[in-house]
């Protein structure tokens, strides 16, 4: 059996949980078993993992489990886990997945692998690969125990329609003894997080200052992407230090991400160069940045994010 | 209040990565390290704050070879008291969260503070098992910190913001940016470092459940169209027929 732990926020899921449960099934289908997917609290529209393949939904709904406490979500899905006999559990690489992943493996004596960011290969062993020195190198893991942990990069793979709604199953377990006490919660709400965001737009001390960022919101707006700047932007306070990408910031592997202004530092491409399209604006044409991009504008920012932002609304008017 | 700071040495922020020809390590050639600059900038920072808020002793761990001394010693002359160097070459996550656990177990410690992340895995594992290895509760990616007696409040990153909880020590804690300023090491403190205890502690002998099988590096190949900034209508052709990203 394969074990998903599919995070949720208040009932609804995230794609990165649905990324996890069809990463889940695709392995659950070489190695010739099932894959389950355990949701911890609110459960309503849990069935919905079924289409991205959970062949069942096992829900723990305790009050106990209201608050996230990493050690009761460890001890928690180890339970289950072991309830079920589970071979493989894999977990999101999102905050809470990072949370848990650790504390996991430790709890289960088993090999694990942080931020994989691909199917693994079982012909000889169990191999899995992962980006390493900030996204500079891959390694690839062998994983040498019976039971293993993964936690799945977002965007390492497409979530996919391989079933249908399923049921959800109530299991017990333990109650979690909740040392950690949570005060409050403050989500950014309307835009996507960083972390899981496909479309990032990006700017950098080139802006001049932080008044100016307008241009840079409306590009973004047209394509619905997130914002995000260099770490001298969140620095002087242009920028809130949530949206700061690098190696010291978010690292971050969207489809699309168009740095505007930016010079292309090593300490910034750490956390963006694994995105998949790169679009670089800079008025200088031996910023090291253009080095690194699919497309390259040379421009006045001030002149070209504007014009950008144009073409691609006119697109959108023509292709909606 | 007595403080546990876990360290790690990774290669420092510019430094170009390679493998050796067969792939099966990294080529420490020429290769310049530092101390993982979450530990130091923020868990380590942060601790002697607290240490010189409310008294007690700030030691720092590491788990590694020799080759570390100089890291460690740069983490004395920041302020640490004492440092304990587990001497094993650092192999798995578990590994090195075992033996810092069988250390730690019976020392006291109020707090036990780690990086978010090591540079070089990227791990974010070891925290985590620590936390778990000595049963005590884990608050990942903190920001900020603040006692009142045994009470901590903390700020936490969540997916898409930010969290406040509290949590009686001893506990284990991640520290991310926000947490302190990085401190420079000065002239008096590099001195007094020399005099620092560095203890070498050997190894519990842990197990390794996991091993890198081989690398490659990343190709940064990109082959750049450059654009007529007076066509973008023409970009966001690329972008949607040849890209496929809008
Ligand atoms: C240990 C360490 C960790 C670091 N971590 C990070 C990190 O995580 N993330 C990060 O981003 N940085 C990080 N840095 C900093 C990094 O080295 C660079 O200093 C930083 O990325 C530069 O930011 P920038 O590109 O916005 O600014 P600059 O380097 O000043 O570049 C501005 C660019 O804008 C262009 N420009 C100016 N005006 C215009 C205009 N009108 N139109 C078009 N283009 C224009 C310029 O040609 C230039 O290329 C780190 C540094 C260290 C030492
Ligand atoms: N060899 C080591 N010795 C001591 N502490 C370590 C070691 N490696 C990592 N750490 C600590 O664990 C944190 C998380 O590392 P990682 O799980 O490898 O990303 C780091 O920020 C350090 O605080």
């Amino acid at each position: 059996m394969v074990l998903v732990f599919a995070e949720n926020n208040a009932g609804k899921f995230k794609k990165a949980a649905f990324e996890a449960v069809s990463y889940g099934k695709k392995i659950a289908n070489q190695l010739s078993c099932d894959c389950a997917a355990l949701v911890i609290g609110d459960a309503s529209s849990a069935g919905e993992l079924g289409v991205y393949g959970a062949d069942k939904v096992l829900n723990i709904n305790d009050a106990s489990f209201a608050d996230f406490d990493a050690q009761n979500y460890v001890a928690a899905i180890a339970e289950v886990s072991n309830n079920i006999g589970a071979k493989l559990i894999i977990v999101s690489h999102s905050s809470t997945g990072r949370s848990l992943v650790g504390g996991l493996a430790a709890r289960m004596n088993a090999a694990v692998i942080s931020g994989a960011n691909a199917l693994p290969t079982l012909d000889d062993g169990f191999h899995v690969s992962k980006n390493v020195f900030s996204g500079k190198g891959i390694a690839n893991f062998s994983l040498n125990t019976d039971v293993k942990i993964i936690s799945l990069m977002g965007n390492s793979i497409q979530p996919e329609n391989m079933g249908a709604e399923v049921s959800v199953e109530h299991v017990s377990v333990a109650p979690g003894n909740g040392r950690v006490k949570v005060v409050e919660r403050k989500t950014v709400s309307g835009t996507v997080p960083l972390p899981e965001a496909e479309l990032v737009v990006s700017a950098g001390r080139g802006m001049g200052g932080p008044d100016k960022w307008g241009i840079i919101d409306d590009l973004a707006n047209s394509i619905g992407a997130t914002t995000a700047c260099s770490r001298p932007v969140a620095d002087t306070g242009w920028r809130p230090h949530h949206e700061h990408v690098g190696q010291t910031g978010v690292a971050i592997r969207p489809n699309l991400y168009i740095a505007i202004g930016i010079s292309g530092a090593i300490q910034h491409l750490a956390g963006v160069s694994s995105s998949k399209t790169i679009v670089v604006i800079n008025k200088d044409a031996d910023a090291p940045f253009f080095k690194n991009a699919d497309y390259g504008v040379v421009a006045d920012l001030f002149d070209v994010v504007p014009k950008l932002t144009e073409a691609i609304k006119a697109f959108k008017a023509v292709n909606a | 209040m007595k403080i546990l700071v876990c360290v790690s040495r990774t290669p420092e922020t510019t430094a170009n990565i390679s493998f050796s020809g067969d792939n099966s390590q990294l080529d420490t050639n020429g290769l310049q390290y530092i101390m993982n600059p979450y530990d130091e900038w923020y868990a380590l920072v942060r601790a002697l704050e607290l240490k010189e808020q409310v008294g007690g002793s700030v030691s720092i761990i590491n788990v590694g070879e020799a080759e570390n001394d100089p890291v460690i010693r740069k983490g004395l002359a920041i302020g640490a008291d004492e440092a304990i160097r587990i001497d094993a070459k650092p192999t798995s996550s578990l590994f090195v969260a075992k033996e810092i656990a069988a250390y730690a177990k019976d020392q006291g410690f109020d707090l036990i503070m780690l990086g978010k992340e090591s540079i070089d895995y990227n791990g974010s594992l070891i925290g985590g098992m620590l936390a778990e290895l000595m049963a005590l509760p884990y608050i990942s990616y903190a920001t900020s910190m603040d006692l009142n007696g045994n009470t901590a409040t903390l700020n936490r990153e969540i997916e898409g913001g930010t969290e406040i909880c509290e949590v009686e020590t001893p506990f284990v804690l991640s520290a991310a940016k926000g947490m302190a300023e990085q401190r420079i090491p000065n002239m008096r403190g590099i001195m007094m470092a020399k005099r620092k205890p560095l203890n070498v502690v050997p190894s519990a002998g842990s197990d390794n459940l996991e091993n890198v099988s081989s690398y490659q590096v990343v190709s940064k190949d990109r082959n750049i169209k450059i654009l007529d900034p007076e066509n973008m209508e023409e970009l966001v052709r690329l972008l949607h027929e040849e890209a496929k990203v809008i």
